[in-house]
C-alpha cells in the first residue's frame, strides 16, 4: 500500500528534526495525535496540529500525558494510526500505556525528544538518558521496538517506518529523538506518495462468529479489527486468552506474555538496523547513536588522520539491540568505544554482547551540550595503543 | 407413568447483552453493580441503539469489570484513564455511541482530572459512575465520596476529608445532563440512561450503591437489604435540583433525580465549526 498524497508534502524542504518528525508521521499514515506540550517535543504536535485537518484527521491537546498516551489507544482501536509525542517528565508519565499498548498489542508510535534529565532537568537542552527507559520503563515483561534518527532527514524517513513496524508486529514503536536532532534544521526531502510503502493494518478477513482477537496467525500476530464494526470484541490490559477475556493463571501468563516478547525477539534479524562507516578495517569501532554519532564520526576522522584504524556503528534501531552485529565484531576488532549522552545505558548492553573479548570503553556525558569530539578521539586513541 | 410436560427455560432478557460464557461474575452477594448492569441493558434495549456501534471503556476497579461482562466492543483499560481512552475512541469514530462505565475512586480520585476536562470539552460521553463509597477492588480503602465519619480501612478511625459532591462536580465542570439514583431507584435509572443515550455531550449519570462486603459491614450499616429501606426512606427526588445543595452525608437524605439537562455544542461539533470557519473548504474533516 502507498501513503496518501494528500498527506506527503513532496520536494526538497528546510526542516527541523521535530517538523520532520511531523511530516514522517503524515506520510506514515498517522490521523490521530493527542498531545501534552513539553519542551523540546511540542513543535512536532504544533505542526500535526496545522496540518492534519487539511488533510484528515485529528489532534486534540488533552490535560496531560497519561490522557495524551491512552486516547491515541482508543483511537487506535477506531481504526486510527496514532501517535503522540513528548519528552522526559511526559515519558515517564507515558510508561503505564507503553505496557498497556504492549499488552493488548496496539500498533502507536510515542516520540521521545530526550533532553537532560533526571526529573525537570534540562528542559531545552539536550540528553540521550531515556534509552533504558525506553526499553524497560513499564512494569512488567515485553518487548518494544525502538529508533533512533540522527537528522531532520531520518526524522522524516524513520518515522514512516516506525508506524510501519507497529503495524507489522502490533507493538508499540518508540521513537528516541534528542533535543538536538529535534531542534536543527537541515534539508529534507521528502518523496513523492507512490514512493513511499505503507504497511496496512492487519484488519481481519473473518467474520465475527470466527474472529478471535488475540489468535496469533501464522507468525505470532493475532489480526486486528475495530470497534463499530460487529465483532464486539473485549480488549484488557489483564493476562488474557484469545477470546480477550482475562486468564489470570501462570498458564495464560505464560502463553500470552511468551508470545509477546517473542513477536519481537523472533524477528530480530529482520529489525535491527544499524549503519556502518569504515567498519571493514577497524580495530576500533566507535558506537553511538542520535545527535552523539555525528560527533563520533568527526572524532572518527580525526583518528583515522592519525592513522587508527577506527570506524563507525550507529544502531537506526536501538531495541531490538543488534546484538548478533556486536558478537560478530566483538570476534575481531580490538575495542568498541561507546559514546552517549548519558553515564552508561547502551554501553552496559555493548560490554555485555562483546562478553570480554573485546575492550570496551564508555565516553559518558551528562547531557546539556553534545561531546566534544576530543573526548571521543582520546578515547579511540587509548584503547588503540 | 404420567409424563412431566416440557417447559421451555425462560430467556432473561438482558441474557443477549452478557458475555454468559464469562458468568459467574466478579461482584459479591448484594452489591449494586449488577443491578445498575441489568437497567443499562434494559436502556439499550429502549434505546434501540445500533448495539453494534455502542462501546463501552471501564477503567479499573470492582465496577471496571462491567465492560468485560457486556457482549459489547468493551475496553478494559487502565486505571482513571477510561474517559481519555474513550476520548480518543469517539474523536476518531464519531458514529460510535461511547460509555464509560466505572467506579467514584477510578473516575474521581485517579482519573479525577480527565473527567473535569472531558466535562469542560463536552466530550459525547456517557458516564455511568457507580458510588459505593470505598475502594472494593482493593478491600475498603477511603475514596473521595466516602462520608466524613465513615470508618475505611485507611482511615480506621473515621473519614476526616470533606466527599466531592459528584452531581455539583459534574456540573460545574460542564456536564449537558447530570442525574442521580440510587439502586433502589431501577426504573430511574434505566430511563436516565435512555436519557443520556439521546443526549448530545457529556453525560453524568451517579448510582448510589451498597458494598455489602466492606463498607456496609465495616460501618455497622446491615446488610444490603437494610441499604434498600435506607433508600427507599431516605432518598428524596428532587429533579432540577441545586446541584450545590445534594451533598451525601452518612446517614443523611440523598436526594435524587434529573439535576442538569441543557445543550451545549459538543467537543467535535465546536472542532467541526472553528476548523471550518478557518479553513473553509481546505478542512477535510475529522477521523476516518
Amino acid at each position: 500500500m502507498k501513503a496518501n498524497p494528500a498527506a506527503v508534502l513532496t520536494g526538497a524542504h528546510f526542516l527541523d528534526g521535530d517538523q520532520a518528525c511531523c511530516e514522517g508521521a503524515l506520510a506514515g499514515g498517522a490521523n490521530f495525535a493527542a498531545g501534552y506540550p513539553i519542551t523540546p517535543s511540542t513543535e512536532v504536535v504544533e505542526r500535526f496540529a496545522a496540518r492534519v485537518p487539511t488533510v484528515g484527521g485529528v489532534f486534540i491537546q488533552l490535560e496531560d500525558e497519561l490522557a495524551a498516551s491512552i486516547a491515541i489507544l482508543g483511537a487506535a482501536w477506531a481504526g486510527a494510526k496514532v501517535f503522540t509525542v513528548t519528552s522526559g517528565p511526559g515519558f515517564s508519565l507515558m510508561m503505564e500505556h507503553i505496557g498497556l499498548a504492549a499488552m493488548t498489542e496496539v500498533p502507536c508510535v510515542i516520540v521521545d525528544v530526550q533532553r537532560g534529565g533526571p526529573s525537570t532537568g534540562l528542559p531545552t537542552l539536550p540528553g540521550q538518558a531515556d534509552m533504558m527507559q525506553a526499553r524497560w520503563g513499564s512494569h512488567g515483561d515485553y518487548e518494544i521496538i525502538a529508533l533512533c534518527p540522527n537528522s531532520p532527514q531520518e526524522c522524516f524517513d524513520l518515522m514512516i517506518d516506525a508506524f510501519n513496524l507497529s503495524e507489522q508486529y502490533r507493538v508499540p514503536v518508540l521513537f528516541m529523538m534528542d533535543e538536538c536532532v529535534g531542534h536543527m534544521t537541515e534539508k529534507v526531502v521528502i518523496p513523492s506518495a507512490d514512493k513511499i510503502e505503507i504497511f496496512p493494518r492487519r484488519f481481519t478477513s473473518l467474520p465475527p462468529s470466527e474472529y478471535l482477537p488475540y489468535k496469533p496467525a501464522a507468525d505470532g500476530i493475532p489480526e486486528m479489527v475495530k470497534a463499530g464494526d460487529g465483532y464486539r470484541f473485549h480488549i484488557t490490559g489483564l493476562t488474557h486468552d484469545e477470546r480477550g477475556y482475562p486468564a489470570m493463571t501462570w498458564r495464560s501468563q505464560e502463553k500470552l506474555v511468551r508470545r509477546l516478547v517473542n513477536k519481537v525477539r523472533e524477528n530480530v534479524d529482520k529489525i535491527t538496523r544499524y549503519e556502518e562507516r569504515d567498519i571493514e578495517d577497524a580495530d576500533v569501532v566507535v558506537m553511538a547513536y542520535g545527535i552523539t554519532s555525528r560527533v563520533a564520526l568527526r572524532a572518527i576522522q580525526m583518528a583515522r588522520a592519525e592513522g587508527i584504524r577506527a570506524g563507525l556503528l550507529r544502531p537506526i534501531v536501538v531495541w531490538p539491540f543488534p546484538e548478533k552485529r556486536i558478537r560478530e565484531l566483538s570476534e575481531k576488532v580490538k575495542a568498541f568505544v561507546v559514546v552517549e549522552m548519558n553515564y552508561g545505558q547502551i554501553f552496559y548492553e555493548v560490554e555485555r554482547c562483546a562478553a570480554g573479548k573485546a575492550r570496551t570503553e564508555l565516553v559518558e556525558h551528562g547531557g546539556g551540550t553534545v561531546h566534544d569530539p576530543e573526548a571521543v578521539l582520546k578515547a579511540i586513541r587509548e584503547v588503540a595503543q | 407413568m404420567s409424563t412431566l410436560p416440557v417447559v421451555e427455560p425462560a430467556i432473561n432478557p438482558v441474557e443477549p447483552f452478557l458475555r454468559t460464557e464469562r458468568m459467574p461474575h466478579i461482584w459479591c452477594p448484594g452489591c449494586g453493580i449488577g443491578t445498575t448492569v441489568n437497567c443499562f441493558t434494559r436502556a439499550l434495549v429502549e434505546s434501540k441503539l445500533n448495539l453494534d456501534k455502542v462501546a463501552i471503556v471501564s477503567g479499573i476497579g470492582c465496577t471496571g469489570r462491567v465492560a468485560g461482562y457486556m457482549r459489547l466492543d468493551s475496553f478494559h483499560t487502565t486505571h482513571g484513564r477510561a474517559i481519555p481512552f474513550a476520548t480518543g475512541l469517539k474523536l476518531a469514530n464519531p458514529e460510535l455511541a461511547v460509555v464509560v462505565y466505572s467506579g467514584d475512586g477510578d473516575l474521581i480520585a485517579i482519573g479525577g482530572n480527565h473527567f473535569i476536562h472531558a466535562a469542560r470539552r463536552n466530550v459525547d460521553l456517557k458516564i455511568i459512575c457507580v458510588n459505593n463509597f470505598t475502594y472494593g477492588m482493593t478491600g475498603g480503602q477511603v475514596a473521595p465520596t466516602t462520608p466524613v465519619g465513615a470508618t475505611a480501612t485507611t482511615t480506621p478511625y473515621g473519614c476526616f476529608e470533606r466527599p466531592f459532591n459528584l452531581p455539583y462536580l459534574a456540573e460545574s465542570s460542564g456536564a449537558v445532563y447530570v442525574a442521580r439514583w440510587t439502586s433502589f431507584h431501577v426504573r430511574h435509572i434505566t430511563r436516565a440512561m435512555v436519557e443520556a443515550f439521546n443526549k448530545k455531550g457529556f453525560s453524568f449519570i451517579e448510582i448510589i450503591t451498597p458494598c455489602p462486603t466492606l463498607y456496609l459491614r465495616r460501618n455497622k450499616l446491615g446488610d444490603s437489604l437494610d441499604t434498600m429501606r435506607y433508600y427507599k426512606q431516605k432518598s428524596v427526588i428532587k429533579n432540577g435540583a441545586n446541584t450545590k445543595e445534594v451533598e451525601i452525608a452518612m446517614g443523611g437524605e440523598i436526594i435524587c433525580g434529573k439535576f442538569v439537562d441543557i445543550e451545549r455544542p459538543t467537543l467535535a461539533q465546536s472542532m467541526n465549526m472553528q476548523l471550518s470557519k478557518s479553513l473553509g473548504s481546505r478542512y477535510a474533516g475529522g477521523g476516518r
